[in-house]
């Protein structure tokens, strides 16, 4: 092949990969580092540009109170999603995955709240928490008579309420990879330990469970990313609120960009949540693969 | 001493009848091996043996004890896999050891038992392998081990060298065939639809066909005496040659005319009812011979000729539009495509079914 034709390859490749590197630069790489940057400089105000103050913003983020109450809802959060959503989906997994009536109707319910954006779900929750009007207080009040209560608006059930709705929104989504997982175990697995003598129990958590291991590291690493990331449902059902009891990192970076416009503190935040991120995935990786088991 | 029945046992699937009224009585220390083609059920009644189908109508009793509703694990059989179902996630010693632990044996038996197994199938060395990191072979002697070590009163193997290739299948086989020999008392049944596995393992064959028992009986007993035309050409490769006859004459010996001229007589009994009656005269590829007599069986145009060396298997013209005859002659011969032959085979090698397919030796 002639030099030539080596430099005309050459710049087609480049040529064709252009496109997506232009967007992947622009709203990808280049903002990370720029966040990066902005970190060390405080924020430009009116005629006042920008100065570099080195690790002020990080000596502000933890004296903040505010940083350290949204990470611990955050982690509050994480433990109170992950674990749950993640134990239903393989229940709902199981369940659907075997001989029963209407079950495509079955899956397809449990599907349903995967497909709906989170705004609407939002939304359709602000009507189930309503104070006196909403479902629960209507199915309490009839069963129980118990009095109104105001789910979101109390900032000791604020978060908890917003759980609730992530694990409905979540559960059916993991199900999927489950019942996939599921669908891949050979039965004759199962035949052989109850000839063994394994109860339906013994045959879950001997062999069903550890053969879905692969499947629980990928879902688990991808519910604590979305832990951190899915916000949007807190924009409507409590703004964060009452008293930042429901506010979590991604959102109060939000807060601090948006609202406050202290964009160089954001992004010192920003920094901080992706380290975080960033070393629970890898912690992730290496405490489970010991423990995974790839066919 | 009887060691598993089968009786009036019947499986339906819906309006589906997949088995009708099996009866078989299995004595204690048996090689039992259930073959036939694909569909015919051989598996489906293994899986009820084992508990993992269950059982439409009649009564399925191990030890004299009627075990239908009993669970699998209950039962007291081993099963071996045909994808072996090896737990993956497990090593070779968990794997084995499993049903033990199970059961809560103290752990020094389980040891012990393991052990004993490992170094009965050359195991030893690979107790610490994942599955994955095993041979084919090996993977099934692991199968193996783990029904052994459970010590079951019935062994139940579906089709177990079915993954295996050529060369394997056959140092497997001849395995299993000492392992018999060193476990007497153990019960086996073992599931096949490969009749050479059926013919050197098993102690009586079971041959199934469309849900039903064809015949049940020593392998030799079905080579040299089938019941009737389907277990005649299942048993024996090539196929038993079926030659349209008729009755000429009865008594103790039945002499026989074909349509092209030949004839035989046949020491086989008739009545005098079956005289002039079409009749099917059986007789194998192996045991027929060429002749330049008067005096054949039957004469057909040659249109294949392979030659092994050991053998010569010749293919004739079909004469009633179904399958080929085939002679299967010793050693080398010189033979046209195209020529006609004249084939004859001694009296004592044939066989008669009468319309129906049965053998006039089962009338």
């Amino acid at each position: 092949m002639s030099r030539m034709s080596i430099k005309r390859e050459w710049v087609h490749g480049w040529l064709l990969l252009l496109p997506a590197m232009v967007f992947l630069f622009a709203f990808t790489h280049i903002p990370a580092v720029t966040t990066l940057i902005n970190s060390f400089f405080s924020t430009p105000r009116g005629r006042r540009s920008a100065e570099f103050i080195g690790l002020e913003n990080y000596q502000e983020m933890l004296t903040d109170d505010v940083f350290w109450k949204v990470l611990w809802n955050n982690l509050w959060y994480a433990i109170g999603t992950i674990p749950l959503s993640i134990a239903l989906a393989i229940a709902m997994a199981l369940w659907v995955n075997d001989k029963l009536a209407g079950r495509s109707f079955v899956r397809m319910a449990y599907f349903t709240p995967t497909v709906l954006p989170l705004i609407a779900v939002a939304n359709i929750w602000m009507f189930f928490y309503t104070p006196s009007f909403g479902l629960f207080d209507q199915i309490t009040g009839f069963l129980f008579g118990w009095p109104a209560s105001n789910y979101l608006g109390n900032p000791e059930t604020a978060l908890n309420a917003i759980i609730v709705v992530t694990v409905w929104k979540e559960a059916g989504f993991f199900m999927i990879f489950y019942l996939a997982a599921l669908q891949a175990i050979p039965v004759s697995l199962k035949e052989a330990a109850q000839i063994e003598g394994a109860g339906r129990w013994t045959v879950f958590w001997r062999i069903t469970f550890p053969l879905l291991m692969p499947t629980t590291l990928f879902v688990g690493v991808n519910a604590v990313i979305n832990s951190f990331r899915l916000v949007d449902h807190i924009f409507i059902l409590t703004d964060g609120g009452p008293d930042n009891a429901s506010a979590l990192l991604l959102f109060y970076i939000y807060e601090v960009a948006f609202r406050f416009w202290e964009t160089a503190y954001a992004a010192t935040l920003t920094v901080a949540l992706l380290v975080l991120l960033s070393l629970l995935a890898i912690g992730q990786f290496f405490f489970f693969d010991r423990k995974v088991h790839y066919k | 001493m009887t060691s598993l029945s089968l009786k009036n046992v019947s499986k339906s699937y819906g309006a589906v009848e997949v088995l009708r009224d099996i009866d078989l009585e299995i004595e204690e220390g048996e090689l039992i091996v259930f073959v036939g083609p694909s569909g015919c059920g051989k598996s489906t009644l293994l899986r009820m043996i084992a508990g993992l189908e269950t059982i439409t109508s009649g009564d399925l009793e191990i030890d004299g004890a009627v075990v239908n509703d009993y669970p699998p694990a209950q039962r007291g059989i081993a099963m071996v896999f045909q994808s072996y179902a090896l737990y993956p996630h497990m090593t070779v010693y968990d794997n084995m050891a499993f049903a033990l632990k199970l059961a809560g044996k103290p752990k020094d038996e389980i040891e012990r038992a393991v052990r004993d197994a490992a170094a009965t199938l050359q195991l030893d060395h690979l107790l610490d392998r994942l599955p994955k990191a095993l041979s084919g072979g090996q993977r099934q002697r692991v199968a193996i081990g783990r029904a052994i070590v459970r010590d079951p009163k019935v062994f139940l193997f579906d089709e177990p060298l079915s993954n295996l290739d050529a060369a394997l299948r056959v140092a497997t086989r001849i395995e299993i065939a000492q392992l018999k020999e060193s476990m007497p008392g153990s019960t086996m049944i073992y599931v096949t639809h490969d009749q050479v596995e059926a013919m050197t393992l098993a102690s009586r064959i079971v041959v199934l066909h469309g849900g039903n028992v064809e015949q049940f009986g020593p392998p030799l007993e079905l080579y040299e005496r089938p019941a009737n035309t389907f277990v005649a050409q299942f048993i024996g490769s090539p196929a038993m040659n079926l030659i349209d006859a008729t009755v000429a004459s009865a008594g103790q010996v039945t002499t026989v005319t074909m349509a092209d001229g030949g004839h035989a007589d046949a020491p086989i009994g008739s009545s005098e009812s079956d005289i002039g009656s079409a009749i099917k005269l059986g007789v194998r590829p192996e045991d027929l011979s060429v002749t330049d007599s008067d005096d054949y069986l039957v004469k057909a145009t040659v249109e294949i000729v392979e030659a092994l060396g050991e053998t010569t298997v010749v293919y004739f013209k079909s004469q009633n539009g179904r399958d080929p005859m085939i002679a299967k002659l010793p050693g080398i011969h010189k033979i046209e495509r195209g020529s006609e032959l004249r084939l004859i085979a001694s009296p004592e090698k044939l066989h008669l079914f009468d319309e129906s397919g049965r053998s006039f030796l089962y009338r």
